[in-house]
């Protein structure tokens, strides 16, 4: 019989599930649950952007791209990221359309790392940097971020944690799960640490929308930046597309060269249909991420307010659409509190933990529902609460 | 005029002052002020749930009759659309551009009782020329409201 333990890649293997998907295994179990856990829009992709696609397939344009995506669309990418955050890219030698913004972030660890680079990824974060990292050879190096810091990268810690060994520094700004951004003036002092290293950037722009506090900044626009910095971003938040995937990556020809080279390889190009619909999106979405951008910063304010009203206290987010709330005042970790409140109260948040050190006296909670259903959420949360 | 006020209302009429106090960023005595006011000078008619009565035993049908009239002398269609709005079982009436003048939607338990309307109080009208009545077959989507939208989330937790 074949000995599966001696088959797979032990570095694969190694690799823990992600801890958000532990939670929704047992969430799926019960009945009338209530949740907040969800990472993607309630809204479903404007009419006109699905339409586009249909029409795509009506044309009968059922073939394969070039590599890195239709000229059209890298253009329109390119007239977006200038109009949008002031940094623009050759659409023809910098731009590559991508399967999704995950598969941008994994293009970007695999054509830079070499065997034993390292890698620094602020936590509480997303959960794919550092086991990507780690599958592509590279050493994750973890820098906490903290409450009292807004969830923000502290330049000291950053320089604390840069090694000759430093390849990279990924950048989760708007942040999911904290809901934390980076402003230019803070951004400017990360970018002075960086700009005479051989240091890169990858910078996690897809919540690079839905900011309330004031316009994101991408820190290529800052000068000495654009030559180090890789964006990955993409479709699924601003267009509340997510199951079109499709991401995006801008950065210096010379990287691009190389991640177009894993991104043929691998991928072939990414799906026709999505990206027709991807190209009507930016001609013509602007007016729908402003609806979605305004309902969400009501929806914030909203829980925000609710969650302090039971006396859970919270970073007020800046981004994304998530909170953070700080729950191990209670005498519980995260993960206790959330499986009292999920069993009990049946009420679904995901425990902090799930995103990296720092998370585990922490719930992320999602806001992309309507404002029945977070009221409702928001019952169950200081019912349960009142008991402790 | 707060017309984000206006249109979270006309989305969802049972928010209170103090929940739209918190998603405006505003403050909930002022919302309620406001409010009062909109609803003192007619800029809110009214709060109303909407019901998709073929969910229901109620046995219900609408049909919307276009109507075209001789305009009166002074009062153009004014007279004749009030006494036709007069009718408890007439939701609507709008005056309409085109080929005809008033577009008129009616409730009724049964068809007949719609056609009765029709024969007996909407045609002996003097000045209408002549109406033609449309049955709505099945409601889809009425006041941005989908009738049959499921309300499953079927989002994945990725």
């Amino acid at each position: 019989m074949i000995d599966y333990g001696k088959v797979l890649s032990r570095t694969v293997v190694e690799t823990p599930k992600s801890g958000i998907r532990k939670f929704f295994d047992l969430m799926s179990t019960m009945k009338d649950v209530v949740g907040l856990t969800v990472g993607e829009p309630d809204f479903q992709t404007p009419w006109h952007i699905r339409e586009a696609g249909i029409a795509s397939l009506e044309k009968g344009r059922t073939y394969y791209t070039a590599n890195a995506g239709l000229m059209e669309l890298r253009q329109e990418i390119n007239n977006y990221m200038t109009r949008r955050f002031s940094v623009s890219y050759d659409p023809a030698s910098e731009v590559i359309v991508t399967v999704g913004g995950s598969e941008a972030i994994d293009l970007a660890f695999r054509a830079v790392i070499e065997a034993g680079d390292e890698i620094i990824i602020p936590t509480p974060s997303f959960v794919c940097y550092a086991p990507l990292a780690r599958i592509a050879g590279g050493v994750p190096v973890i820098l906490e971020t903290k409450f009292e810091d807004k969830f923000k990268i502290d330049p000291e810690a950053l320089k604390a944690a840069i090694t000759p060994k430093t390849k990279m520094l990924v950048l989760p700004y708007p942040n999911n799960p904290t809901g934390a951004i980076m402003t230019r003036q803070e951004l400017s002092e990360i970018a002075e640490i960086l700009r005479d290293t051989n240091i890169l950037v990858l910078s996690d722009e897809i919540y690079a929308e839905m900011t309330y506090t004031g316009d994101h900044c991408s820190i290529a626009s800052l000068e000495g930046m654009w030559e180090r910095t890789i964006i990955a971003s993409g479709f699924s938040k601003a267009y509340a597309m997510t199951g079109w995937r499709m991401g995006y990556l801008c950065a210096p020809a010379p990287i691009a060269e190389q991640m177009l080279k894993l991104h043929q390889y691998g991928i072939m190009s990414s799906p026709t249909t999505a990206q027709f619909a991807a190209i009507e999106a930016l001609k013509n979405g602007e007016e729908d991420i402003r609806m979605m951008v305004n309902e969400y910063n009501r929806r914030r304010r909203y829980i925000y307010n609710g969650l302090k009203s039971i006396g859970i206290e919270s970073f007020e987010p800046e981004g994304a659409f998530y909170i953070f709330p700080k729950i191990g005042d209670y005498g519980l970790t995260g993960e206790e509190f959330c499986s009292k409140l999920l069993y009990d109260y049946k009420c679904a948040i995901v425990p902090g933990s799930a995103f990296g050190q720092g998370g585990e006296n922490f719930a992320r909670i999602s806001y992309a529902y309507s404002i029945q259903h977070i009221t409702q959420a928001l019952e169950r949360i200081e019912a349960f609460v009142k008991t402790l | 005029m707060n017309t984000e006020l206006l249109k979270l209302l006309e989305n969802d009429a049972r928010l209170t002052a103090s929940q739209l106090a918190v998603m405006l960023d505003g403050d909930a005595e002022q919302i309620a002020k406001e409010l009062e006011e909109y609803e003192k000078n007619g800029t809110i008619l009214g709060y109303k749930a909407i019901v998709d009565w073929e969910k229901t035993e109620q046995e219900s049908v609408t049909a919307m009759i276009d109507v075209k009239l001789t305009p009166q002398r002074d009062r153009g269609f004014d007279r004749v659309a009030e006494k036709i709005y007069n009718y408890p079982e007439v939701k609507s009436v709008y005056l309409m551009s085109g080929a005809y003048d008033l577009s008129v939607l009616i409730e009724g338990k049964t068809m007949k009782e719609v056609a009765f309307f029709v024969s007996q109080k909407l045609a002996p009208i003097e000045a209408v020329i002549s109406t033609a009545t449309h049955f709505v077959l099945h409601k889809y989507k009425d006041k941005g409201v989908l009738y049959d939208a499921s309300e499953i989330d079927e989002r994945g937790n990725v």
